[in-house]
């Protein structure tokens, strides 16, 4: 399947504590060949220009058995458990990470036909069981292309 | 009936900023015709090109996922609760 279209780059980026970057990094080599996926909770700061912060990870399990080296799933209970847990915490659930085993970080048309603006996509490629690249990526309104959001490795 | 639509936080944006919107309707279809009647930006992200709830878009009444109930024939009672759930799914090359 082709990749979904690119559009441009967010001005604002996604800051993600170093410690939190190894641990999608570390997820998605435990989980290789398969695709691991898991939900992204933070905050979005209010204004313009201003970052997303990511303060904490949930690694979920990958609902889809029958095809899990290039696709995952995660079930409407669990995004309701990881609703719960954010507002449990007073943060957002702010997006979804998963990887992409011997496949580049960039997001497929199948990506793209399962998103909804707003959320942060984080993709990791991950190579012969190590992690290469990660990426995240914010739909546009239109639904038609991807925009890039610059990841800012912060110290934890 | 009144009911309770919670809109979930990436489509607020398309529905007043709004958390939830209170509106009259007796089944699951009529609240989301009437919340997409009202809030047209909502549509695409709800439904695909020929109309039908995009797959992965769940909605559920209280608590209760509407494909174990009737659908979106599912009857509403005053102060029931509507949320939109997506599954999130995605993935590599072919």
């Amino acid at each position: 399947m082709s990749n979904a279209a690119v559009k441009g780059e967010l001005k604002a980026a996604l800051k993600v504590p170093k410690e939190l970057v190894r641990r999608i990094e570390a997820h998605g080599e435990e989980t290789y060949p398969y695709e691991c996926c898991g939900a992204i909770l933070g905050r979005e700061r209010e204004g313009a220009g201003a970052a997303r912060e990511v303060v904490d990870l949930m690694p979920l399990e990958n609902r889809r058995n029958d095809s899990p080296r290039n696709r995952f799933e995660v079930t409407p209970d669990d995004v309701r458990m990881a609703e719960k847990a954010a507002r449990e915490k007073k943060i957002d659930l702010i997006g979804w990470y998963h990887s992409h085993p011997d496949c580049a970080a960039v997001p497929s048309e199948f990506d793209r036909d399962h998103a909804w603006p707003w959320y942060s996509y984080i993709i990791v490629s991950v190579e012969q069981r190590k992690a290469r690249d990660m990426r995240s990526w914010r739909l546009q309104d239109d639904r038609a292309a991807y925009d890039v959001e610059r990841i800012e490795a912060a110290e934890s | 009936m009144g009911v309770k639509v919670m809109i979930p936080t990436p489509l607020r944006p398309y529905a007043g900023r709004q958390e939830s919107v209170d509106l009259k309707a007796g089944t699951v279809a009529e609240a989301l015709a009437a919340l997409t009647g009202q809030y047209g930006d909502l549509r695409k992200h709800l439904y695909s090109d020929d109309g039908k709830l995009r797959s992965f878009v769940n909605v559920y009444v209280n608590d209760e996922d509407i494909r174990y109930l009737q659908k979106d024939r599912t009857p509403l009672k005053d102060g029931d609760t509507i949320s939109i759930v997506p599954s999130i799914a995605g993935g590599g090359r072919q």
